[in-house]
């Protein structure tokens, strides 16, 4: 063993054990009996979590993200997986423009599309409304969409389209029983990437979501800001199981179909 | 004919909800209160925003050198044969796929003056009064470090991952030592992925707004505060010059580093 490779055992295990403990720390948080925020816990117990059940809204505030969510993955997969499949066919140029913006939102300042999309949408009645969430939302959930659809097409031959065809398949057809079977998993991920971006998403709903489309990030938000209250710890907690659990059961999903 | 019907929805729908919206906004900077460029003669000698504009550089070179220092061993960790690097990989993954707000939370509670750091140092005798550490730089700082690794981590770990382990093993039975294979052969190959994580941590961490509002002092306000600000306070010419100007940031970076290292397709291994 070289002296390099001791340095790393001996190095990256602290950084690893740092980058997970906060979140390690909220967790273990929220099963705290203080009603103050305070480590260790003196007793554990779901104080916060009841805190939080019986809290109209903070569950109004759930309910609304929930809604926002599932809206945006259903838009942003119908459009991302249509606008991915044409995309391999479009001419060289239109490719490179038509992919620049479409993954132009992975860069964008956010506070830049946030504001641009308050001053347009307050015009037409948008902010305040789920609606104007789920628009919003699915520009910025789309680049998944497509990056993901994207690579699972990219293993995809497409002879096997063309045979079906030939074999008198419909183009609808050949799309129900040959390409999308075959990019189902790229579908779901970019699915999943989609749900997470718009439930964990803040700054956008910061200015949209006005006094009746409050989203969770943003309740988290004015709390963090005026009280520490320990329901937050909870919310945080649940919404950590709601997101990574699924991108868990993916990753490991895709390592075993690998 | 199909592949366009196939795309042009998604375009038609980013371009009324999202393009031209940011445009017209844009656009406010130069046509308020009448056509004129006085809002950007302004901005030049405006020492609000040319603080401001230093801090969020300032912090977007800081916290890139810290992701860059801490990131790279860990990339190089995750190569390890068997499971420890698998629950590297996942403990790497995990705090990426908590979202910003609840890990800048986390840090609120670690760092605060009754946080869980400064009970820990005193209890272990290190010091008699708590620190302070929050709303300060150096809480911006470790906050964004932590939230931002991953970016950097991920794309050196995928550069590292295609180098053919078969060359530092040539270069090991040439004579060199670990260390001069390291420099020689496995750096210098890993750079696209160095060059990608950069780009990435840096263009991210001019944008940021949560970690520097809710940990930050009132001297770390960053561009992106300042924008927010000055909606509140419906000052729209302002707040448009100062998005183009941090628009404008954003995209001479991604052309300098698209020309010195073609990164450009770097952001399409973005994966989660």
């Amino acid at each position: 063993m070289s002296p390099g490779d001791r340095l790393l055992r001996l190095f990256v295990p602290i950084i690893l054990v740092v980058m997970i403990a906060p979140i390690l720390v909220v967790i273990l948080l929220s099963f705290s009996q203080a009603s103050y925020l305070t480590f260790p816990p003196p007793a554990l117990g779901l104080r916060w979590y009841r805190a939080y059940l019986g809290s109209r809204d903070w569950l109004s505030a759930t309910r609304i993200s929930i809604e926002v969510a599932v809206s945006t993955v259903v838009l942003s997969t119908i459009l991302g997986t249509a606008a991915t499949l044409g995309l391999g066919r479009l001419p060289k140029w239109a490719r490179t423009l038509a992919i620049g913006l479409i993954l132009s939102p992975l860069v964008m300042p956010v506070i830049v599309v946030a504001i641009g999309l308050y001053y347009a949408f307050a015009r037409y009645g948008l902010v305040g409304t789920p609606a104007g969430l789920v628009l919003a939302h699915t520009c910025l959930a789309v680049p998944f969409v497509v990056t993901s659809v994207g690579t699972s097409l990219a293993g995809f031959d497409r002879r096997l389209e063309m045979a079906a065809l030939s074999l008198g398949a419909t183009p609808w057809g050949t799309f129900r029983q040959v390409t999308l079977p075959l990019i189902r998993p790229g579908i779901l991920v970019g699915a999943l990437f989609a749900f997470i971006t718009s439930f964990d998403e803040l700054i956008v709903s910061l200015f949209l979501s006005g006094a009746n489309a409050v989203t969770l990030p943003r309740r988290m938000w004015e709390d963090l800001r005026y009280d520490i209250d320990p329901t937050i710890a909870a919310v945080s907690t649940l919404t950590i199981v709601v997101t990574v659990l699924p991108l868990l059961w993916a990753r490991v999903g895709r390592r075993k179909a690998s | 004919m199909t592949p366009l019907l196939l795309t042009a929805p998604l375009l038609l729908f980013m371009l009324v909800f999202y393009t031209l919206p940011v445009l017209a906004m844009l656009l406010r900077s130069v046509s308020e209160p009448h056509w004129t460029l006085a809002n950007y003669a302004a901005l030049s000698v405006d020492t609000v925003f040319q603080n401001v504009f230093l801090t969020t550089l300032r912090t977007a070179v800081i916290v890139t050198f810290g992701c860059l220092v801490l990131g790279y061993p860990v990339a190089l960790y995750l190569l390890r044969p068997g499971r420890t690097a698998l629950n590297a990989l996942i403990v790497v993954l995990l705090p990426f796929w908590t979202s910003i707000l609840v890990r800048s939370y986390a840090w609120m509670v670690l760092l605060g003056r009754r946080g869980l750091l400064n009970e820990a140092l005193i209890a272990a005798g290190v010091i008699a009064h708590p620190l302070r550490i929050l709303n300060t730089s150096i809480a911006v700082y470790i906050a964004m470090i932590h939230i931002l690794l991953p970016y950097m981590i991920l794309p050196i770990a995928n550069a590292l991952r295609q180098i053919d382990p078969s060359l530092r093993r040539a270069a090991l039975g040439l004579g060199a030592t670990p260390a001069g294979a390291f420099r020689q052969v496995t750096l210098p190959l890993s750079m696209p992925g160095v060059a990608a994580g950069v780009l990435l941590v840096f263009v991210l961490s001019l944008g940021f707004y949560i970690t520097p509002a809710l940990l930050g002092g009132p001297r770390d306000m960053t561009v992106a505060m300042l924008i927010a600000n000055q909606v509140d306070q419906l000052n729209w010419p302002y707040a448009a010059c100062l998005s183009a100007a941090l628009l404008a940031t954003t995209l001479a970076i991604m052309a300098l580093f698209q020309k010195l290292f073609g990164v450009g397709t770097a952001f399409r291994s973005i994966e989660r």
